[in-house]
């Protein structure tokens, strides 16, 4: 039996995205955290762009091709960090299904990061109390990492406004690095 | 300041919302529970049940005498007790949910208790 994959233009694009999350990723890697799980999250800026630009399936694929690709180059490929970074990404696409019904006019690219941020916080908290450390004592840290998720949320948040008003000045791309 | 020309008015609400509920969960989780009341045991049973909003000195009789417990504002300790080697008295006042000090040769035990009540221990 023959199996025929058809490449489409779209499959192409996602993977560009899809790469440049990854770079994101990689480069976030190298910075030092004091806590360990609070971190920028910069390649939320390009899930952010792909949603704005090309809808949510696109965006659910290029965070989950990043999460899983992340996780093999970072060597923690069905790690722990892999699951909570797994289970943080579905729970903040879920989100974002959610929040991207709200009207465009009153609320931009801000909300949504900041909104993804606190639900990829909140994820990843569900995967720490429920699998690997059920103890109540990790209460004491969510007032930090939900503040992190609203700083860290409205940072992404300008930073994917930035790149999408640049993009609006320029054809669209299929790669939006160019 | 470019940068906040990229908000738009439902994104200040939405960060509005999100400060005000981290300040809630610092507010909730950071704080400690504060002590309502202190129990007082001796021989095994509870002797007295006192709260703390008063001054006041309890005397608790037990098997090599008489022990006392002093309660000021919101704190206790244990003012005098017949025991040889003074370890509750020497412990001082007692400030948080769940401090307790115990005068074992006498048979008391001082403890205090807030709403809701925590585990001495957890074990998995």
């Amino acid at each position: 039996m023959l199996i025929n994959f058809y490449i489409e233009p779209d499959d192409h694009r996602i993977a560009k995205l899809a790469a440049a999350a990854l770079g994101l990723t990689l480069l976030e890697a190298a910075i030092p955290s004091p806590l360990p799980g609070v971190k920028p999250g910069l390649a939320n800026i390009i899930t952010l762009v792909v949603l704005m630009r090309f809808g949510w399936r696109s965006a659910a694929w290029v965070t989950i091709l990043r999460v899983m690709a992340g996780s093999l180059l970072l060597g923690t490929f069905l790690s722990p960090t892999f699951v909570l970074s797994l289970g943080g990404a579905i729970v903040s696409l879920a989100m974002l299904a959610l929040a991207q019904t709200l009207p465009a006019r009153w609320f931009g690219t801000v909300t949504l990061s900041i909104l993804a941020a606190l639900a990829h916080f909140a994820g990843q908290l569900a995967v720490v109390y429920f699998w690997l450390i059920p103890h109540a004592g990790i209460a004491y840290l969510i007032p930090i990492f939900a503040g992190a998720a609203l700083l860290f949320g409205t940072l992404n948040g300008l930073a994917a406004a930035a790149l999408l008003a640049r993009l609006s000045r320029t054809p669209a791309s299929p790669c939006v690095t160019a | 300041m470019k940068f906040l020309s990229y908000f738009r008015p439902g994104d200040w609400l939405t960060l509005l919302l999100g400060a005000t509920l981290t300040l809630w969960l610092a507010a909730n989780l950071w704080s400690q529970a504060k002590p309502q009341k202190v129990l007082i045991r001796s021989g095994g049973h509870l002797f007295a049940e006192a709260r703390l909003d008063q001054t006041q000195h309890i005397r608790v009789p037990g098997p090599l005498g008489e022990s006392v417990v002093e309660i000021q504002k919101g704190r206790v300790r244990v003012a005098a007790d017949p025991s040889p080697r003074q370890l509750c008295v020497k412990q001082g006042w007692l400030l948080h949910v769940g401090d307790a000090a115990l005068c074992l040769p006498n048979q008391l035990s001082v403890e205090l208790a807030g709403v809701a009540r925590r585990y001495d221990a957890l074990n998995y």
